[in-house]
C-alpha cells in the first residue's frame, strides 16, 4: 500500500534524522560562504591590480577553479593529501577546504565584476564636488558595490548548498545519505519509502534554497 | 559686467604620454562672465576643464581662482573643488541615492552643513528647475534632460563661484536639449560665471560674452559670439564653423 508508506517519516526519529542529514551540508555552505566572502572580496580587490603577475595568478587560480570538477577537488585533497603528504584531513574539513578555495575564486570573481561595473564619471563627479577619496569610497563606491554583490553573494550560497551534497562520496553522512539509510533499513516494511523519502529530501532543499533565492530577488528588484 | 578676473588660464601644459593636449593654453574670465569654448572633437576641450578643476595634474602652467592656484592633489584642492561646480556630458548623478540625496550629499558631508538647511535649498533649487516633484525618485526615474538639470541644482547646491560644462547636452534626445539649456540661460541671466563646452552653435552664439576656439591644444582665436560666428578669423576655425551648416545638394 503505497499511501500508507508516508508513515515511514513519522517512523521513530527518521524526519528528524533527514533534517541532521540537510545541517551538515548547510553547515558545510555556510561556513564556506562565511569563509569564501572575506577571502572573495580580498581576491577580487586583488584581481583589479593592473600588476601583470598579478593578473596571471588570478587567471591560473580562477581558470583551475573553473575547469576542475568540484567532485575532483573533492577526491584531490580528501585522498590525495592524505596519501601525497601524510595529513590527516577529517572529511568535513576537505569539504570545507574545498568548497572555500572554489567559493573563494567565484565571489572574487563577482567582486571583481562589481567593482570595476561602477564607472569613472562616478569617481569624477564625486571628486568634483569636493569630497575625499576616503568619501567618495564610503558614501559612493561601497554601497554601489555592495548593492551589487549582495544578490549574487545569496545566489552563490545556494550553489553552494546544492554542491554540497557531493560530500557523500567521501564518506560525509548527509541528507541523501542518510535518505538512503531509511530505505534500505525499511526495504521490507516500506516498499515504496524511496518515494517519499526523496519527495521529503526535495521539500527539505527547496525549503532552505527558495527563501534564499527569493530574498536575492528582491533586493535586486530593490536596486536595480 | 564687473571687471575682477575671476578664473586665470596661464600657459596651461597638458600631455598624455607623449602626445600634448593642451599646449600653452591662457585665457582669463570675469566675474559674471560666460566662456564658451569650441573646438574639433579631440582637441583638448574636456581636459581643458577637467584641468580647471583639478581632475587632471597640469603639466605646465598656472590655473588661479582669485589669484589662488588650482593645483591637482594639492593642500588647498578639496576647497577649490567647492568654488567650482562641474557637469559632465555622462549623467553621473549616484544611482543609489534619491534626488534630494544626491544633491544634499555633498553639502552635508563636504561643507558640512546641516541636513535640514541643505534640503531647504536644494527643495527650492529643485523648484526653480521644475523638478521638486521628483525629489524622492530615483535617477532612473529620470529622463536624461531631468537628470542634467539635477545635475546642475547639485552642482549649485554647493554655492560655485564658476561653473563648468562639458557638452551636456550631447547625450541628450534633440526635445531634451532645450530644458537643460533653458536653465544654463537663466544661470548666466543671474550672473554666474561659466565656461561652458557645446555643440549647439545657436545656443553658443546666444549665451556666450565670449568665445575660445581651441584646436589641437592652442586657442586658435578669442573673440566676440558676433565677430566668431560672422566673421572668423583663422581657417580652422571657417573649416570648424562650416561643418554645421550644410547645403542643399545640387542634382
Ligand atoms: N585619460 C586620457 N588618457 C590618454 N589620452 C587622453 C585621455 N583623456 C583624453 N585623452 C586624449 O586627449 C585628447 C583630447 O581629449 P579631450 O577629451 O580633451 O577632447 P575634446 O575636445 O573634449 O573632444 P570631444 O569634443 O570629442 O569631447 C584626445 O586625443 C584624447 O584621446
Ligand atoms: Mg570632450
Amino acid at each position: 500500500m503505497q499511501d500508507l508508506d508516508i508513515s515511514i517519516l513519522f517512523k521513530g526519529i527518521n524526519f528528524l534524522r533527514l533534517l541532521g542529514g540537510l545541517w551538515v551540508t548547510v553547515r558545510i555552505s555556510l561556513i564556506a560562504v562565511g569563509l569564501s566572502i572575506p577571502l572573495g572580496i580580498l581576491f577580487g580587490m586583488f584581481m583589479t591590480l593592473k600588476n601583470p603577475i598579478a593578473k596571471g595568478i588570478s587567471r591560473i587560480y580562477l581558470d583551475f577553479v573553473r575547469i576542475m570538477p568540484q567532485l575532483v577537488l573533492l577526491f584531490l585533497v580528501y585522498f590525495g593529501l592524505t596519501r601525497a603528504f601524510g595529513w590527516n584531513l577529517s572529511n568535513e574539513a576537505s569539504a570545507i577546504l574545498v568548497f572555500t578555495f572554489w567559493g573563494t575564486a567565484e565571489m572574487g570573481d563577482l567582486v571583481r565584476g562589481a567593482l570595476i561595473s561602477i564607472p569613472r564619471h562616478q569617481y569624477d563627479s564625486a571628486a568634483a564636488l569636493g569630497f575625499t577619496k576616503m568619501q567618495t569610497f564610503y558614501y559612493i563606491i561601497v554601497p554601489q558595490t555592495f548593492r551589487r554583490l549582495l544578490p549574487l553573494a545569496i545566489n552563490l550560497t545556494t550553489r553552494m548548498i546544492k554542491t554540497t551534497s557531493l560530500v557523500v562520496l567521501i564518506g560525509m553522512v548527509e541528507v541523501l545519505k542518510v535518505g538512503q539509510q531509511i530505505i534500505d533499513a525499511n526495504r521490507f516494511d516500506y516498499p515504496n519509502a524511496a518515494l517519499w523519502i526523496y519527495g521529503v529530501v526535495f521539500l527539505l532543499y527547496f525549503f532552505v534554497c527558495w527563501p534564499i533565492s527569493l530574498i536575492a530577488r528582491k533586493l535586486e528588484e530593490r536596486w536595480r | 559686467m564687473e571687471e575682477t578676473v575671476q578664473l586665470q588660464v596661464q600657459g596651461l601644459i597638458k600631455r598624455f604620454g607623449n602626445e600634448t593636449v593642451l599646449n600653452g593654453i591662457s585665457f582669463s574670465v570675469h566675474k559674471g562672465e560666460v566662456m564658451v569654448v569650441l573646438g574639433p572633437s579631440g582637441c583638448g576641450k574636456s581636459t581643458l576643464l577637467r584641468c580647471i578643476n583639478g581632475l587632471e595634474a597640469a603639466d605646465g602652467g598656472r590655473i588661479l581662482l582669485d589669484g589662488e592656484p588650482i593645483i591637482s592633489g594639492g593642500k588647498n584642492m578639496i576647497r577649490m573643488r567647492q568654488k567650482i561646480g562641474m557637469v559632465f556630458q555622462s549623467y553621473d548623478l549616484f544611482p543609489h541615492k534619491n534626488i534630494l540625496e544626491n544633491i544634499t550629499l555633498a553639502p552635508m558631508k563636504v561643507q558640512k552643513r546641516s541636513k535640514q538647511e541643505a534640503r531647504e535649498e536644494a527643495e527650492q533649487l529643485l523648484n526653480r528647475v521644475g523638478l521638486w516633484e521628483k525629489r524622492n525618485a530615483f535617477p532612473r526615474q529620470l529622463s536624461g534632460g531631468q537628470k542634467q538639470r539635477v545635475a546642475i541644482v547639485r552642482a549649485l547646491c554647493m554655492h560655485p563661484e564658476v561653473m563648468l560644462f562639458d557638452e551636456v547636452t550631447a547625450a541628450l534626445d534633440p526635445e531634451m536639449v532645450r530644458e537643460v539649456l533653458d536653465v544654463m540661460l537663466e544661470l548666466a541671466s543671474q550672473g554666474m560665471t561659466m565656461i561652458i563646452v557645446t555643440h549647439e552653435m545657436q545656443f553658443a552664439r546666444a549665451i556666450a560674452d565670449r568665445v575660445l576656439f581651441l584646436d589641437r591644444g592652442t586657442v586658435m582665436e578669442e573673440s566676440t559670439p558676433e565677430k566668431f560666428f560672422s566673421a572668423p578669423q583663422t581657417k580652422r576655425a571657417q573649416e570648424f564653423l562650416n561643418t554645421f551648416t550644410f547645403e542643399k545638394p545640387n542634382h
